[in-house]
């Protein structure tokens, strides 16, 4: 219960962060991305505080051991690079050019403009189906 | 406040931003043991995979995203946004969501916790989407597609 109340909490503060840095307008996401035309480079800011504020967090993770609210550390590997991987992320980056939008603001901003939001969201959950539906049926 | 020299950029809202997200992100990561990663979370929430958190811890996470938003919304009286249209917004979802599941993580996981903490993969990750997303918009902009 605890745990969901700081999950709520997280993603609460993480889709504020999200609309007062300018991430939530693809406007800006692109101006980013448009290194080669009218370059803007809020998103730099918004990634380096964030950067900042996590680089101390993971400092504590070994002082204590434990999570505050669960068993266990499930942490991710650091070294597992592979093919997939690297072309998972080029996908990705691509869809991220092309409407200004990932995962984090795509959902926030279904309480900007529903509509949109609502299609680019469902679509990004059949892609992930597809990966599911694909990985599962070549075992 | 304005950078000289980019004059729409708007770096104190985003220090600001930015900070909350790290905020966020320490509290998933200190409080759950585990990554804010938003593509996975949100898999997770819908049964699509992703693991560490409960499924109800999900889609508190993937609930709070639209409710901060909304906070910020009502306090600010509006939030500035322009969309693409539909066409762009199923192609863009669509591959999003299929680039996470491979490349098991976005701009939150990858970007912000993976690099934070100097993880390999994490680093080529984040590299790599940014100039295919970069690439994208050159090309795009080449060929006069306007999508916003």
């Amino acid at each position: 219960m605890r745990a969901e109340l700081a999950a709520l909490i997280s993603g609460t503060l993480f889709g504020a962060g999200l609309a007062i840095g300018g991430m939530t307008d693809p406007v800006r996401v692109r101006g980013f991305l448009d290194v080669f035309g009218a370059w803007d480079p809020t998103l730099a800011f918004v990634m380096g505080a964030a950067l900042l504020v996590m680089a101390i967090a993971w400092r504590f993770v070994p002082r204590i051991g434990t999570p505050l609210l669960a068993e266990n550390f499930h942490l991710p590997q650091k070294s597992d690079l592979t093919r997939k991987l690297i072309g998972g992320a080029a996908l990705f980056g691509i869809g991220w050019g092309v409407a200004g939008l990932c995962p984090g603001p795509g959902i926030a901003a279904l309480v900007i403009d529903f509509n949109a939001a609502a299609i680019f969201a469902a679509s990004m959950i059949a892609g992930m189906a597809i990966v599911r539906l694909v990985e599962k049926a070549s075992g | 406040m304005t950078l000289p020299g980019f004059p729409d950029a708007a770096p104190l809202a985003g220090l600001a931003g930015g900070a909350l997200i790290g905020i966020a992100a320490a509290i998933m990561l200190l409080g759950l043991g585990r990554i804010a990663g938003i593509s996975g979370i949100a898999a997770k929430a819908v049964g699509l995979g992703g693991s560490g958190i409960t499924r109800a811890a999900a889609w508190m996470f993937v609930l709070g995203l639209p409710l901060g938003a909304l906070v910020v919304a009502a306090a600010s009286g509006g939030i500035e946004a322009r969309f693409a249209g539909p066409l762009p917004l199923i192609v863009a979802g669509l591959l999003v969501g299929i680039g996470t599941r491979l490349g098991s993580g976005c701009t939150s996981g990858h970007g912000v916790c993976g690099v934070s903490r100097l993880s390999a993969r994490s680093l080529v990750a984040t590299g790599t989407f940014m100039l295919t997303g970069i690439a994208t918009v050159a090309v795009m902009n080449a060929l006069g597609w306007e999508v916003l």
